[in-house]
């Protein structure tokens, strides 16, 4: 056994046993000393969030003021934070909380971090907010007439500053038809926001655009979003901007909004630099109790919290992505040690699950297949043209990029927005895989193709289930310890030298 | 189904142990590449007196591809094939119609240009593992015994040998079919008759897993298969050990007409589908094997061929059973 230089098998298994206990220390340890819940559900919804601001300094004093979320309807603030080396950092209240970093003397790129920590909280109540002047406005010519008419006729068909706001804005997302709209939108087809805002102070109702940021787990690079608040005496409500081609004002009703300020002001003001740029990236928590949250872990520095949650919001949603991956792998190891599935590409499996889990299951299965498909004929094509097997997959994946961008505008056009979605697919590893299935089909024929085409696919369903999974998210991102016990599931796995389950049905000759 | 228990019983090797327990235990990493590619395991092969089909030449860059047909003057039956490649891809057997076109050996004709084409793709790893940049290997046809002729259709049938640690412990034969397009590959359609150790005698033969009797496309009794020069193609096939230094070795050998038996390639994953045309588990002559005492293991090739055949001789030959 030791022949070729074995451990001996008995050490190996002391070994993996050791992995193991490693992990379930972690994750008592994390339990136990941080109060994190082992139990996903129990718990209260934390959304970090960190805005990134960056920009060029111009080699004198710089002051910075970003705006700040308020405490809202629905949501607490619970913690803030800020970093930027050898800047000043000042925090401002009152109707306008911002956030202030000035500095004498900075010069190049800058760039700026602000974190907070927002609670999800039913008891936040909405305040009241005073309406702001309503100052006057006119339009160019022929605009101004245009926009006159829509308001006399939105104003006979509604009953007070809500209802007109709602009759305006449904003209504006489904009566594109409508010849005065259409006017008005082509001509101000990227500041839709601002032209509406415009038509209701016309009308002398109160509104402002306010900008928010729509909250999904593990964002990043993401941008603010404009709503428009409207008041009718001292009530006031929020209203989506219609969606237009161009930019999609709207939000999703399954994200959750959180408005970035409290009254209408510029985001972000930036004296002493340019090209002054701002993005968000944020990320879900689930953390048991108030006390806990108060004492947030990234707070700690100490040797036995090493956990992801002490790096940058960016960086945390990039890892609650790639803690992932080694479940997935894990689910691949059983299929094919245990189950005996046959899958081209070891681990393409997993990374099309990827896919999925950025392209909602259906869409993704059959974008999958459509990509694959025609990638498949156009590579039948290919191969006549007796090309070397780089340039080969190089035309593939140019191919395969025409295909997606072909699916997406068809889509689009048909108004399955849907669809668009097909781009997350890593298209490096589609085109191999068109390649290797297009290999497979000349060789060992079609019949071989599907059966490993639908083991791969079986295999990505799989996978996506257990990736997405809210309890398998809640684990592998707030232990680590779960990572060291799938590593000892693996290292025993792969030790296996028992038979897979379709062996069972290859050798049934042999049962005579 | 068959239950698992009945499998371990029958001592069916299965996928996983193979992996763990022979292959990665027995074949040194650092061997592969000798066996991996075809044309070093010949030249390996030559060096030690193994017989092989003769290498006519190798085409190692494009630029060779031109010079294709001087290479090929004077030439009549050829095969062409990667290095690199494994299951029989990118093999073509072809013989010479005249100067400009080839026949393969389904009367398909095939011009000097589809084949400088085939050996460019060769070239470009089309059929290497992984893509890897190849060579392609150009030999001399093995002239096979008009015996088989009704036993195969199209293709040469080759014997395929599992040599475990120098003793040859399980053979079959591989009849290529219509349904395997000429190949012999088991999980293509191709049938695999087994042989007993002792004699060469068919024992039993499958195709797509279940057993048959007759070839399907020549309707030709398979129990009527006899493999001349037994004894010398397995004590090649144990001397493949001492030559490669694998443990756990498939060795695929063909019978020419005039020189005996030839080696074609080596195999370090041999698959496990010999065990089903064998209608035998290899685990029952693996195990044994790994017990032996020193004293046998170290005896030359023919002397573990005798020790294999006395220790694994068959008692139910094909056709004591019809």
């Amino acid at each position: 056994m030791t022949r070729f230089g074995f451990p001996s098998r008995l050490s190996f298994y002391f070994f993996i046993l050791l992995i193991f206990i490693v992990g379930i220390v972690l994750i008592l340890q994390r339990h136990w000393v941080y109060d994190v819940p082992l139990l996903y559900g129990e718990t209260k919804t934390i959304w970090s969030i960190e805005a990134k601001v960056e920009f060029m300094a111009e080699d004198k004093p710089v002051k910075v003021s970003m705006a700040r979320p308020p405490n809202q309807e629905g949501f607490t603030v619970l913690k803030e934070a800020a970093a930027s080396p050898g800047y000043g950092l000042h925090f401002l209240d009152g109707d306008r909380p911002q956030a202030q970093w000035s500095i004498r003397n900075a010069n190049g790129k800058q760039t700026l971090f602000y974190r907070a920590e927002v609670l999800v909280n039913e008891q936040e109540q909405a305040e009241t907010i005073k309406a702001p002047k309503v100052p006057y406005v006119t339009l160019p010519q022929p605009f101004d007439k245009t926009a006159d008419a829509i308001l006399a006729d939105v104003y006979s068909a509604s009953s007070d500053n809500f209802s007109f706001t709602r009759e305006l804005l449904s003209r504006f997302e489904f009566e594109k038809e409508n010849q005065q709209i259409s006017l008005l939108r082509n001509h101000y087809n990227e500041s839709l926001p601002v032209l509406i805002t415009k038509m209701l102070h016309k009308a002398n109702i109160p509104a402002s655009i306010i900008y928010g940021l729509e909250l999904e787990d593990g964002r990043r690079r993401q941008s603010l979003v404009p709503m428009l608040r409207v008041w009718n005496g001292d009530d006031h409500q929020l209203f989506f901007y219609p969606s237009d081609s161009f930019s999609e004002y709207s939000t999703h009703a399954d994200k959750p909004f959180l408005l970035w300020q409290k009254v209408a002001s510029p985001i972000i003001e930036v004296t002493g630099g340019t090209q002054s740029d701002i993005h968000f990236s944020m990320i879900k928590r689930e953390e048991s109790t108030y006390a806990n949250i108060s004492q947030t872990l990234s707070s700690q520095y100490d040797f036995m919290n090493f956990s992801i949650h002490s790096l940058p919001i960016e960086e945390q949603a990039m890892f609650k992505t790639i803690l992932l991956i080694p479940i997935g792998a894990l689910i691949v190891c059983i299929l094919r040690i245990f189950i005996g599935i046959r899958t081209s590409g070891t681990f393409m499996p997993v990374l099309i699950a990827l896919a999925f889990i950025q392209t909602s299951l259906i869409t993704g299965l059959v974008g999958f297949i459509l990509v694959v498909t025609a990638g498949l004929f156009i590579r039948s094509y290919l191969s006549k043209l007796n090309l070397l097997l780089v340039a080969r997959i190089t035309a593939v994946i140019i191919s395969v990029i025409a295909i997606i961008s072909l699916f997406s505008v068809l889509a689009f056009k048909l108004g399955l927005t849907e669809g668009l979605k097909i781009t997350f697919f890593p298209m490096i590893i589609l085109s191999w895989t068109i390649e290797r299935m297009s290999i497979l089909w000349e060789e060992e024929g079609g019949k071989e193709v599907m059966i490993q085409g639908g083991g791969s696919l079986l295999t990505a369903v799989l996978v996506y289930w257990a990736m997405n999974d809210p309890w398998i998210r809640h684990l592998t991102f707030n232990f680590i310890g779960i990572q060291f016990i799938v590593l000892s599931c693996i290292l025993l796995i792969g030790s296996y030298t028992g038979y897979r389950v379709l062996e069972l049905f290859r050798f049934k000759a042999l049962s005579k | 189904m068959i239950y698992p228990w009945i499998l371990k019983q029958r001592g069916i090797l299965g996928m996983n142990k193979r992996n763990i327990d022979y292959i990665s235990r027995y074949n040194p990493r650092r061997l592969y590449p000798l066996v991996d590619d075809k044309l070093q395991s010949k030249l390996l092969a030559e060096e030690a007196n193994i017989p092989v089909p003769e290498l006519i030449t190798t085409l190692k860059s494009q630029h060779d591809v031109a010079y294709l047909k001087n290479k090929l003057e004077g030439c009549s039956g050829f095969a062409i094939k990667p290095a690199k490649g494994s299951g029989g891809k990118g093999i073509m057997v072809l013989s010479r119609v005249d100067e400009q076109h080839f026949s393969k050996s389904s009367g398909q004709v095939v011009g000097l240009q589809d084949l400088q084409r085939h050996a460019s793709n060769i070239l470009a790893g089309l059929y290497s593992l992984g893509g890897a940049p190849d060579v392609a290997i150009i030999e001399r046809l093995i002239e096979f015994n008009p015996l088989f002729k009704s036993f195969s259709h199209e293709g040469v049938p080759d014997i395929r040998v599992i040599i475990f640690k120098g003793f040859p412990v399980m053979a079959m034969m591989r009849l290529a079919t219509r349904d395997s397009d000429g190949k012999a590959n088991l999980h293509q359609g191709a049938i695999g008759v087994g042989l007993d150790i002792a004699t060469g005698k068919p024992l039993h033969a499958v195709q797509h897993g279940k057993s048959i009797l007759t070839h399907p496309d020549t309707g030709q009794a398979l129990s009527e298969l006899k493999v001349d020069h037994w004894q010398e193609l397995l004590t090649l096939a144990a001397s493949c050990y001492e030559m490669s230094g694998l443990g756990y070795l498939g060795a695929d050998i063909v019978l020419d007409n005039t020189r005996g038996p030839m080696l074609l390639e080596l195999n370090a994953r041999p698959g496990l589908s010999i065990q089903v045309a064998n209608g035998v588990g290899l685990l029952h002559r693996l195990k044994p094997i790994e017990k032996i005492d020193r004293s046998i293991l170290n005896r030359d090739a023919a002397a573990r061929v005798a020790f294999a055949q006395d220790a694994f001789a068959s008692d139910s030959l094909i056709e004591d059973r019809i």
